[in-house]
Order: C-alpha cells, then sequence, then structure tokens
C-alpha cells in the first residue's frame, strides 16, 4: 500500500520536496497551492542567489549552515537536468574599511568550517581586476566562486513540472483550512476544494508555515515577515560581472548589487521587520526604496538615472522564533513534518530540504522507501525565442507559424513560446489563466515597455485557450481579472 | 542563415501613420518598397482612436483615427506595394551607405532584405507606473493608456468603473472622455505640472464631463490586494517637490497611466544612430536622414507629435529623402547648419539645415508665455505669438533663401516682447 502525502505549499520548498519524494514507489504525493498557480509566495520575489554557505554560524544555526552548503552543491546538478536558466559568477564580499577585513576573516573561517570549497580574501588589485567600476575606494574583498544566480519562479515551475511528470499530484487554487487529526496522528487535510486523505502532513507554507502548525496543535514558534525591497535597471546598463556584497552587519547581508540572469542591473533588498499579521504586504515603499539605493550607492557608485528603472518590487521574508530552519517531524502529532521558518538561504537550500524530509520520512516516521525503478530526472526547458539560431527559427516556424509572431517586443518572445507555456501551465493544472503565469514562464513583460504592448496579446492568447472572454483572464489570479466585462457593460447596468 | 532573401530599394519598418505615408510616396516615386509591421493590422495606433481629430490638415476634412489609416491603408493595397504585419524586424545590418541589411521574422518565417534606404517609423512608448517613480503594490488595474485603450476599442473590454487618470495629455484626456462615455466615473485626472499637457480643444472634455482636474499634482502610491484600491495623491511647489502634508486618497479600481511617450529606437541605437536626449529620438538632417547615411526617420520615433498630419508629412519628406539618397548614392550637401536651442526651447527637429529646400522645423517650448516673438537672431527672423505652450508643438517654416543667410548655425529663441 501506498503511502499518503501532502504537502501545503507549492514554493521552492515544497516542490523541492515533492520532487524528492517523486522518486518513491510506495508514497503518492499531493502538493497543495493556495495561488493559482505555484511559486507566487516568497519564491517569487527575492535575490534569486545561490548562496555559498559561509554566511551562516553553525554553533547558531546549525540547519541553516548545513543545509545552505548542500543545497548549493545540489543545484549545479538540478539546474542542468532541469535546465534552470542559472549563472555561476560568483560573489566578492567587499570591504570598504579595514575593520571590514576582520569581518571578511570570520566569514573566511566559517565558511571552511561550513565546508565551502575555494573561497580567499583578495586584494584591492585583484578586486579591481575582476570588477573595475566597484568603489574607488573599496580596499579588498572575499571571494566565493561557488555563489550562483538562478530563475527563481522558473525553478519552481521546472521542479513542479519535472514532480507531475513522475507523479505528483498538484492541487491548485486550494488552500489548507484544517488539519485532521485523531488519536494523535494525522489524518488528512481540509480545503476549500474538500478533503484531502493524508498519512503524512508536510507543512512548507512559507510565512503562513506558523498558522498551518497553530491549527495542527504545534505552535511553539511564530513567523513574522522581514520585507526587502528592490529596483530593477532597464537592458543595457552595465552591472557588474559578479555579486557584490557590502560587508554584513550582525542583521542582514546587506544591499546586494547584481546583474541578474535575464542582464539586468539589480539592487537590493534591505530589510524590515513588519507586523505579524502583515504576511501579505508586499507593497513597495519610498523609504525602503530610498534605503536600498543609498546603500548600494555605497559599493556602486554609479546607478544610472531614476527614469532607467523598469521595476521595482519587495519580498517578504518568513523569519522564525530562533532564526533558524524548523524542520522536523513533530512527535506530539504523527506524521506532521514542520518546513517552516525557511527564511534565506532557503532558495539555496531547498534541494537539500527535500532530502533532509526523505531522510525524516525514512528515519523518524520509519517508512522504508522504495526507489522506483523509472524515475526520470530530466525536464525539458520551454523554447524561448530569444535564445534561438536564425536557422532554428525557420525550422520552428515552418512547423508552427506562431514561432514566427513576436509577441513581446523588448524580450522577443513569440506567440509559440506563448503558446507552450499555456500548455505548460494546464499540464500542471492552472485553471485561472493569468498574465503572471505566461510572465513568468516566458519572460514576457518584463521588459523596458513592462508590457504595455504584449500584455493585451497575452490576455487575447489566453482567453482563446482557456475558452474565456478576455475580460475574465486575470494579472495573478482570481480577483484580479483584467476587465469587468465587455465595452457596455455599465451602460447596461450589469457590472458586479 | 538559411532565411529567405529579398530585395528592395526601401524598406519601410512601421505601418503607422508615418511609415504608411512614406511607403506610399516613396512608391509614387518609383521605388521598390517593403512595408513591415508587428501587430496583426496596419494603421499602427491609429485603429484604436476612434475619436475624431485625424486629417484636418492633411485630408482637410476631420476623421478618425480607423478613416485616416483607412484611406492609407488603400492607398498601400492600390499600389500594390509590398507588405507583412506580424513581422518583427529583429536586427538592422548596416554594410555601406547603399547596403543594409534588415531582419526580421514572421509567421511565414525569417527574412533577409537587402535594401538600399530605411525608413525607420517605429512609433513610441508609454512610460509606466515604475517610470514615474510609483510605489505601493503592483495588482489589476495599472494600465498606460494606449493599453486601456486597445483593451476597450480593440477588442471591447472594459478595464474598470471608477478611474483615476495620471497625466493630462492629449492621450489622457481623450481617454478620460472615453471612460465617461462608456458610463465608468472618472474620478480625477492628476497633473504635475501647474497647467494642462493638453491641446485646449481636449482640455474642454473636463469640463463637458465634470471631471475634476488636480494641477501641480501628483500620484505617488498605489493600494490594493488583487485590484487597484485606493491612490496616494500629494501637492506639489513649484519646483516640483511634494508639500508634506498634503496627502489625500482617492478610491478608485483603474488607474490609467498617461505619463507621456518615449520613442522607440532601440534597433536604431543598436548600430550607434546618435540620439538627441531632448527628443529621445534620433538627430537628423532636413531630410531626416539620421546619423547613418541612408536610415531616415519619421513619426513618433523622431519626435513625439501631438498631431498626426505632421506624422505623415515627416513620412513623405523621409521618403524623399530615401529617393534622393538613392539616386545620388547619398545625401550631397557641402555644409550643414545646425539649428541650436536657445531661451525656452526645449526642443527642435531637424537638427541640420542644408539651406537647399524650404523645412518645416518642430519646436516645443519649455514653459508657457504670452505675447512672445520667436525669434532667428542670425537670419533675422521673427514670429510674433499671443501665446505659447508646452503642449502645443509649433511646426515653422523656413525658406531655403533664409536658411542660407546663416553662416553655421540658426538660433531659435523665445523672448518677451
Ligand atoms: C527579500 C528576500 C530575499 C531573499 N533572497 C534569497 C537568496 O538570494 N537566496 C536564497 O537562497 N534565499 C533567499 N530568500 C529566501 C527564499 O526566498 C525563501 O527561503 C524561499 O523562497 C522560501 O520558500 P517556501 O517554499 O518556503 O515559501 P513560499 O514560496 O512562500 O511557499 C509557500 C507556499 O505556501 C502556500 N500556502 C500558504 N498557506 C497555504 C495554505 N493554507 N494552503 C495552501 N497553500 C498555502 C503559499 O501560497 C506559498 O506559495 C530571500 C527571501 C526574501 C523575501
Amino acid at each position: 500500500m501506498k503511502t499518503k502525502v501532502a504537502i501545503i505549499g507549492g514554493g521552492i520548498v515544497g516542490a523541492s520536496i515533492a520532487r524528492v519524494l517523486s522518486k518513491y514507489e510506495n508514497l503518492e504525493v499531493h502538493l497543495i497551492e493556495k495561488e493559482a498557480d505555484v511559486g507566487w509566495g516568497v519564491s517569487k520575489a527575492n535575490t534569486a542567489l545561490i548562496h555559498g554557505g559561509y554566511d551562516d554560524d553553525p554553533d547558531k544555526y546549525p540547519m541553516r549552515a548545513k543545509l545552505c552548503i548542500k543545497g548549493n552543491r545540489l543545484w549545479h546538478q538540478w539546474v542542468k537536468e532541469l535546465e534552470i536558466p542559472h549563472i555561476w559568477n560568483g560573489a566578492l564580499i567587499v570591504a570598504l574599511k579595514d575593520e571590514d577585513f576582520d569581518e571578511l576573516e570570520r566569514l573566511l573561517e566559517r565558511g571552511q568550517r561550513n565546508g565551502v570549497p575555494e573561497m580567499r580574501i583578495i586584494d584591492r588589485e585583484e578586486l579591481f581586476h575582476l570588477e573595475p567600476n566597484v568603489n574607488p575606494n573599496a580596499l579588498g574583498a572575499l571571494w566565493v566562486p561557488i555563489v550562483g544566480q538562478i530563475g527563481s519562479i522558473p525553478a519552481v515551475i521546472a521542479i513542479v513540472e519535472n514532480a507531475v511528470a513522475n507523479g505528483v499530484k498538484v492541487h491548485l487554487e486550494t488552500e489548507v483550512r484544517g488539519i485532521k487529526v485523531e488519536n494523535g496522528e494525522v489524518k488528512g487535510v481540509e480545503t476549500n476544494n474538500g478533503f484531502i486523505e493524508a498519512d503524512i502532513v508536510i507543512n512548507a507554507a512559507g510565512l503562513y508555515a506558523d498558522e498551518i502548525s497553530k491549527i495542527a496543535g504545534i505552535d511553539y514558534f511564530e513567523i513574522h515577515p522581514r520585507k526587502g525591497e528592490y529596483w530593477i535597471f532597464d537592458e543595457g546598463i552595465p552591472g557588474p560581472n559578479h555579486v557584490l556584497f557590502p560587508t554584513p552587519t550582525p542583521i542582514s547581508k546587506g544591499v546586494v548589487v547584481t546583474t541578474e540572469i535575464s542582464g539586468h542591473l539589480m539592487i537590493g533588498p534591505n530589510a524590515q521587520d513588519l507586523p505579524k499579521d502583515y504576511k501579505d504586504d508586499t507593497s513597495t515603499t519610498r523609504e525602503g526604496l530610498e534605503e536600498v539605493w543609498q546603500k548600494a550607492q555605497e559599493i556602486w557608485p554609479n546607478l544610472p538615472p531614476r527614469w532607467k528603472v523598469i521595476r521595482t518590487f519587495a519580498g517578504l521574508r518568513p523569519e522564525p522564533t530562533g532564526g533558524d530552519f524548523i524542520i522536523k517531524a513533530e512527535e506530539e502529532v504523527q506524521g506532521f513534518i514542520n518546513v517552516a521558518g525557511i527564511r534565506s538561504p532557503g532558495l539555496t537550500s531547498a534541494p537539500a530540504i527535500g532530502y533532509e524530509v526523505r531522510d525524516i520520512i525514512e528515519r523518524d516516521l520509519g517508512i522504508k522507501l522504495k526507489e522506483k525503478e523509472k524515475w526520470n530526472p530530466y525536464r525539458k526547458e520551454i523554447t524561448h525565442f530569444f535564445m534561438l539560431q536564425p536557422n532554428q527559427i525557420n525550422e520552428l516556424v515552418k512547423k508552427n507559424p506562431a514561432y514566427g509572431r513576436i509577441v513581446c517586443r523588448c524580450n522577443k518572445v513569440s506567440e509559440g513560446d506563448v503558446l507552450e507555456a499555456i500548455e505548460r501551465m494546464k499540464f500542471i493544472g492552472v485553471k485561472t489563466p493569468s498574465v503572471d503565469s505566461v510572465k513568468f514562464r516566458t519572460k514576457a513583460t518584463t521588459g523596458t515597455c513592462q508590457g504595455s504592448f504584449c500584455k493585451v496579446v497575452i490576455i487575447n492568447l489566453l482567453a482563446r485557450e482557456y475558452g474565456i472572454p478576455p475580460w475574465k483572464v486575470t494579472l495573478k489570479g482570481k480577483g484580479s481579472e483584467i476587465g469587468i466585462g465587455d465595452v457596455k457593460v455599465l451602460l447596461r447596468g450589469e457590472a458586479q | 542563415m538559411n532565411s529567405t532573401m529579398l530585395q528592395y530599394d526601401v524598406v519601410v519598418i512601421g505601418g503607422g501613420p508615418a511609415g504608411l505615408a512614406a511607403a506610399v510616396k516613396a512608391r509614387e516615386y518609383g521605388l521598390n518598397v517593403l512595408l513591415l509591421d508587428e501587430n496583426d493590422y496596419l494603421g499602427g495606433i491609429l485603429p484604436q482612436c476612434i475619436h475624431p481629430g485625424f486629417g484636418i490638415h492633411y485630408f482637410r476634412e476631420e476623421l478618425t483615427g480607423p478613416e485616416f489609416s483607412h484611406r492609407f491603408v488603400q492607398r498601400v493595397k492600390d499600389l500594390k506595394i509590398d507588405y507583412f504585419v506580424k513581422a518583427r524586424v529583429l536586427e538592422i545590418k548596416n554594410y555601406s551607405d547603399l547596403e543594409k541589411i534588415v531582419v526580421f521574422t514572421s509567421p511565414e518565417g525569417a527574412f533577409e532584405v537587402w535594401t538600399k534606404a530605411i525608413i525607420y517609423a517605429t512609433g513610441a512608448r508609454e512610460r509606466h507606473a515604475f517610470e514615474i517613480g510609483i510605489v505601493g503594490d503592483r495588482v489589476a488595474g495599472i494600465y498606460t493608456a494606449g493599453e486601456a485603450q486597445t483593451l476597450m476599442d480593440i477588442y471591447g473590454v472594459m478595464p474598470g468603473k471608477e478611474v483615476v487618470i495620471v497625466g493630462s495629455g492629449d492621450v489622457g484626456l481623450i481617454m478620460a472622455r472615453r471612460f465617461a462615455l462608456e458610463g465608468a466615473k472618472v474620478k480625477a485626472v492628476i497633473e504635475l505640472m501647474p497647467y494642462p499637457g493638453g491641446l485646449a480643444r481636449n482640455v474642454m472634455i473636463l469640463r463637458d464631463f465634470n471631471i475634476p482636474l488636480y494641477l501641480s499634482h501628483k500620484v505617488v502610491e498605489v493600494r490594493g490586494k488583487k485590484r487597484v484600491e485606493k491612490v496616494k495623491v500629494v501637492k506639489v511647489d513649484e519646483n516640483l517637490r511634494e508639500i508634506p502634508g498634503t496627502e489625500f486618497w482617492i478610491e478608485c479600481d483603474t488607474i490609467i497611466i498617461s505619463a507621456g511617450l518615449i520613442p522607440q529606437v532601440k534597433l536604431l541605437t543598436d548600430i550607434g544612430v546618435e540620439i538627441d536626449p531632448a527628443t529621445g529620438g534620433p538627430v537628423v538632417n532636413d531630410l531626416l536622414e539620421t546619423t547613418v547615411p541612408g536610415i531616415f526617420v519619421a513619426g513618433n520615433s523622431l519626435l513625439i507629435n501631438d498631431l498626426v498630419d505632421y506624422v505623415a508629412e515627416q513620412g513623405e519628406l523621409a521618403a524623399y529623402g530615401a529617393k534622393l539618397f538613392i539616386e545620388n548614392g547619398g545625401i550631397p550637401a557641402e555644409k550643414w547648419i545646425k539649428l541650436e536651442k536657445g531661451n525656452n526651447i526645449r526642443l527642435a527637429v531637424p537638427h541640420y539645415l542644408s539651406g537647399k529646400r524650404d523645412v518645416y522645423i518642430y519646436v516645443r517650448v519649455k514653459k508657457p508665455m504670452e505675447n512672445v516673438v520667436l525669434n532667428f537672431p542670425e537670419i533675422d527672423k521673427k514670429i510674433r505669438l499671443p501665446v505659447v505652450r508646452p503642449a502645443e508643438m509649433l511646426r515653422i517654416r523656413l525658406r531655403k533663401e533664409e536658411i542660407a543667410k546663416a553662416k553655421d548655425k540658426i538660433t531659435i529663441e523665445v523672448i518677451q516682447q
């Protein structure tokens, strides 16, 4: 008989757990997500770094220290198997004052303890050789070559596609509202879409993991949101070749200056603690953005003019009581596993968290896992027109003319790319079509014009493929419909 | 590359009014023309501009956008001009003065076109909420004016029912009327400057529909859960600095950003065409040739125009330029006279004059002034004007005899009478 597993939360953590568990013959895995698509929680808005693993103190935060470096190593493999956009360009933690070198020494030592390879402190000359436009007063840096960057939502999507291909069932727009526990054992989860039976319930609900834990009867921790804000600049503005950090302070890794994987200069985040009930406040603020600007300027003095900004955004880190990741089978409730407080470096650690949970299932829940004979580790990336060679374009267009039609001018996304995105949305079970679902799969609408030309075209393609009127297409799930009806709806008095 | 090869005298990139006019004129000159547009249809933004006000100068009658573009599209068809829609130019390669390659893709495949001249007429894009520094939630209900117009007038989608419009330029004002006509409540038009940005006849719309206009105000923040719920507005002083304590919120479900246009010139900057920071478009001579010989530019990718008539006029001039260029293997001029910006002049196009032909110069002022003289000191020319406004582009004819009086530059300035 199969053991039924319900994973609550389709972020990078839930997805990674689902992928790892999809390897086993005797598990039936359900991934449950309240949003219309996967990856729209914390995993949507972050710095998207695969950290080096030198930052987390193994005495204070053993889980973070252990899983970060392990996760970094696993990502090197996962990005290849799953064709996730990535770049391994290394990080420089920049010293601006003599005292900063003391901190860099500490980081170097900690990194060595955590098992981070190839780190070293470099002098001014080498720093400017690597990064000519860094603050001219910089004195040196800690060089961490294993740091990289990925597309964070594309990663969630890739992992979920692969998990589904390996038999995982995804329940979107399904919100867990209760957890059924009988005689100290979990029996399943109550959702807006009915009851889902489960022998094991894994709580990977990001910012809401404390609330989920509470409804299972376990409340020794709380999660509060810590906001981080960002600026992204137009293409063509030269950014750094590496990920640049300031020397960290006890509370924060500091504002990063980087060229993110699609080639745009990006700065952020700051860190602002919000009240506990502000878990959906991902608004940007002027104070926060100003703070980021000032701090970024300290390591990268030649920031572009403000009108070169194409986007600002904010993300919320789920900060747990105690500060370390909480990953454990709870003894009071058999079969309930908390994977909570997965703050930074949670993206980096996610694959390692997947294996950690597998170990917990075997070790603590005593389930003997049996590997599938055929498990498919591979997933093919969606076609990106902008990556094709001219001869490939022609071959593709011959087969399907939609690939010859450019929808997003700024990022050269073709109608074929968009149709493929829609097919993949349907493959993992997206029911409510949204522009964001297409955006995260194709990069349409993320360029200089921020979708002012292509959004309408995408809306019409979504409407056609989902068989609904265009105004019912959403920006980001139910409640964000792009219109209220056809043009005469108000005159006829029909608007809701 | 195994894409299909084509050969033309002129490739016109962009099928809006500038490109249509250019293609028609070039064909009338006997040139072999290819017209390319990335939309599903020819006409550029005109098919979505269903209000009147088009063609008063050009056709001497008042047409709607679709009517105006239809006349040109008909000419394109009558003259059997080759064109592709859904065709996106990916790259321009400049081999030599008379050898250029335009690479484009379309549902019919990828193509390379060898051409002698290019007329670039790709129009403009709109500034969006992030560029004008609006913070807050990124939710549904935030549209640029053009986006809302496309939704409503091409696809029949009503975006929302309680609307705040950011920017009082013509596009913003016309969208205010458009929403009001469909039964939406337009709660306010918010304008940063102390004067409205649109033509006087469009500012009248606000009175007709009883829509409040807030001058010297700015939208700074948007809030909402899934969809816009309210916007924060603040008053600014003469230096456009926010006045603390003047903030207030307006409840609405839709925000229309109409904060100006930016010429789309990416393909040109990729090959090193020089850009005028004042217009955002290329630096050009009096045939609208850019700093790369044989590449001409017209319409909103040259500079932002307020009248389609000027746009069509520029397209025709660019076609004439292309014809001269092809006939002579280049545009001859022994020396160019530079048009210099003096007092209260924000922009002036074209940038270089030959003195060999009459030209229209297009000028915008920085701030409104009354009872002024437009002065051209080097050539002793003065034009009296009761008023100049940033919103209204001035179009002034300079005759070649006048231009020829100048040695190396002609300054244009506004002086108080
Ligand atoms: C500003 C910022 C910068 C960061 N930078 C980095 C970085 O550079 N590198 C790095 O490694 N990490 C970084 N992180 C951390 C990283 O983003 C997170 O650790 C990671 O994304 C957490 O993933 P998750 O799956 O736990 O959470 P989420 O992505 O939030 O997933 C949880 C999911 O659960 C769903 N959910 C919640 N409640 C319910 C319910 N009741 N029923 C059903 N579904 C529910 C949510 O909708 C959500 O999709 C950063 C975080 C932030 C905010």
